[in-house]
């Protein structure tokens, strides 16, 4: 299989006043197609950057990333703003979901950026919240469901756009096991069913062995493959 | 779901705050509109002055007076349609408080060259026969409830004494800036007493009214009347009759000004309380605009949802405040004297003026939170503890 995700020698640092802070050095990682990876590794090892810098929501300081054929390390802010909608779907720890919105608006989102009809997005929105088990509850405020079901409405917007890849960063770190379970039979299904391909951050052991890849990061060198 | 409809649900998230800062707003415009209205009112008598028309006055000062024998010299003078002229009476009818314009007018000429002065035609005849006889404006009959054939009786003070009149007509306005409010009794009446009881007052004339036949040269003919008492003991300065308003003006023309600078400090003030809800909201939302961002949303949405939701507020409070404006404005004028401000109502340009500040402080207002969105890097969006 092709490597639909292509890391070559990227590094990336933050400045804080006028001192430099690397937080990746020369990273080179190559993902495949259909491939679902976990990144783990201590706090500040720089899992989230590097899963930041794939998701095309930050930019490298140093090296080429080649993501789905594109290298978005040299796209601008609103080419890379495009880009993200149409290839990347986004799971977050805290669910970020908009709190005035329904599960069924959160949801359709991202596809308001698109140019399908009412109708279609509907038709979408409707089949997102099938897959992940709350189609009875579209209606409902964010407040109004448990955090499973938000992280839940969460994969729904991360998948509506049908997206070729899905970033998750900690998607079971603010849930109890029981729902962490249920996301990450969830997640294990879109990879399967819907051959979407899985880069997720975790601190949970669990959570990354239902991963096929384990990559770990540590004062950001990446130092060990697991298969 | 459109864009749309997440601008209008953020504008209701925090209902109170936003509620408040909508009424702050209304408060703001009915200021304005209020201030601007007194603004408007004060010019009106400019507005309404006609460009053919002359106002000759004493050179030296308005209050002092000019001979009548004058009238037949100005009227000589090429160009000049029509000349008449008008004495400030002053006195007090029945109380201090009540305020309008009382003067001594030629009887034959001052409604025709008044002719925004509607009078019918029986009316102004028998005002013509009678010497004390007065007309008035409809908007004193109706506030005094005054009819034909009533008496006004007027405590004078310039010239002295108590003076009736038999109100004989009641001239109604041909424009909206016309004054209503006048009081016009015969110059005659007032000189004729003058010679019986106060020798060396009579022949006396405030001002003449110069009807011209081609307004644009109003500077020539206001040079030649001049010229023609030149080095007398009572010199004229002749002006158009809106430069004889603006002088009015300009004895208040520190009030006005307050009233500008003040009204257009309250949009000040305002606007910085917009701006602060809106930053404030903002600053809030710092991680939802992460998230937007990281959907694809770009910077023309992003400043759309926060102009949007600015101008929603600033709309609503702005149109809550001009419609609430027109009552209390009406209500403002009834407790001002009715001669004061003749016409006191809300111009046209005023509510323009209100809902543009409203619109402009909308925007202003986006701008600052707009920017801190825009340059938030997702990243530290997403790291952003309000």
């Amino acid at each position: 299989m092709s490597d639909i995700i292509q890391v070559q020698n990227v590094y990336k640092s933050y400045w804080r006043d006028s001192i430099e802070i690397p937080v990746l050095h020369n990273i080179t990682l190559n993902i495949e197609h259909g491939e679902f990876l976990a990144l783990m590794g201590p706090s500040g090892s720089g899992k989230t950057t590097l899963l930041n810098l794939i998701s095309g929501i930050d930019k490298p300081s140093k090296g080429e990333l080649l993501i789905n054929g594109t290298d978005i390390s040299k796209l601008g802010e609103s080419a890379l703003a495009k880009w993200r909608s149409s290839n990347i779907g986004f799971v977050f720890q805290f669910y970020n979901l908009i709190p005035v919105l329904t599960a069924y608006e959160n949801v359709e989102l991202p596809l308001l950026l698109t140019k399908l009809s009412k109708a279609e997005r509907r038709q979408h929105v409707e089949t997102a919240l099938n897959i992940v088990g709350l189609s009875d509850r579209m209606d409902h405020y964010p407040k109004q469901l448990s955090g499973g079901q938000e992280q839940r409405v969460a994969i729904a917007r991360a998948i509506v756009t049908d997206p070729i890849i899905l970033v998750a960063d900690e998607p079971t770190g603010d849930l109890d096991k029981n729902s962490a379970g249920e996301i990450l039979v969830l997640m294990e299904r879109l990879n399967k069913e819907f051959n979407k391909t899985i880069l997720m951050v975790t601190h949970d052991p669990h959570a990354a062995s239902k991963a096929h890849i384990v990559r770990h990061l540590e004062k950001g060198d990446l130092i060990q493959e697991t298969v | 779901m459109k864009i749309l409809k997440l601008i209008f649900k953020n504008t209701l998230r925090h209902k109170l705050r936003s509620l408040l800062t909508v009424f702050g707003i209304a408060i703001a415009v009915i200021a304005f509109g209020l201030l601007r209205t007194v603004v408007t009112a004060w010019y009106q008598g400019v507005e309404a002055a006609s460009a053919d028309r002359l106002i000759v006055r004493q050179a030296v000062s308005f209050i002092f007076p000019l001979p009548y024998a004058y009238l037949e010299k100005i009227k000589q003078v090429p160009g000049v349609k029509e000349v008449t002229f008008a004495n400030w009476f002053g006195g007090i009818y029945k109380d201090r408080s009540n305020f309008f314009a009382r003067l001594g007018v030629d009887a034959d000429t001052y409604f025709k060259v008044y002719s925004e002065f509607v009078v019918p035609k029986d009316e102004l005849d028998t005002f013509k026969k009678e010497r004390n006889s007065c007309i008035i404006g409809a908007d004193i009959a109706k506030k005094y409830n005054l009819k034909l054939g009533d008496v006004m009786t007027l405590e004078g003070d310039i010239y002295p004494g108590s003076w009736e009149f038999i109100v004989r007509g009641i001239y109604t306005p041909k424009f909206k800036s016309t004054d209503a409010t006048q009081m016009l009794f015969q110059w005659s009446y007032i000189d004729e007493r003058m010679k019986q009881e106060m020798p060396g007052r009579e022949g006396d004339v405030g001002w003449y009214v110069v009807q011209i036949n081609d307004a644009s040269k109003s500077a020539i003919i206001s040079q030649q009347i001049d010229a023609l008492f030149k080095n007398s003991p009572a010199e004229t300065k002749t002006e158009t009759e809106s430069a004889f308003q603006q002088g009015f003006i300009q004895a208040s023309s520190a009030i006005i000004t307050s009233m500008n600078f003040i009204s257009f400090v309250i949009i000040g003030i305002i606007m910085l309380v917009l701006g602060n809800t809106m930053i404030m909201a903002a600053r809030e939302r710092t991680r939802e605009y992460a998230v937007l961002k990281t959907l694809g949303f770009g910077e023309k949405h992003l400043a759309g949802i926060i102009m949007g939701e600015s101008l929603l507020i600033s709309i609503l409070g702005g149109g809550l405040g001009l419609l609430m404006t027109y009552p209390i404005v009406e209500g403002f004028s009834q407790f001002i004297p009715k001669g004061m401000f003749p016409v006191f109502e809300v111009e046209p340009i005023t509510a323009i003026l209100a809902v543009s500040a409203a619109l402009f402080i909308g925007i202003a207002a986006a701008i600052f939170p707009i920017q801190r969105a825009l340059h938030t890097k997702i990243v530290e969006g997403f790291r952003f503890v309000g």
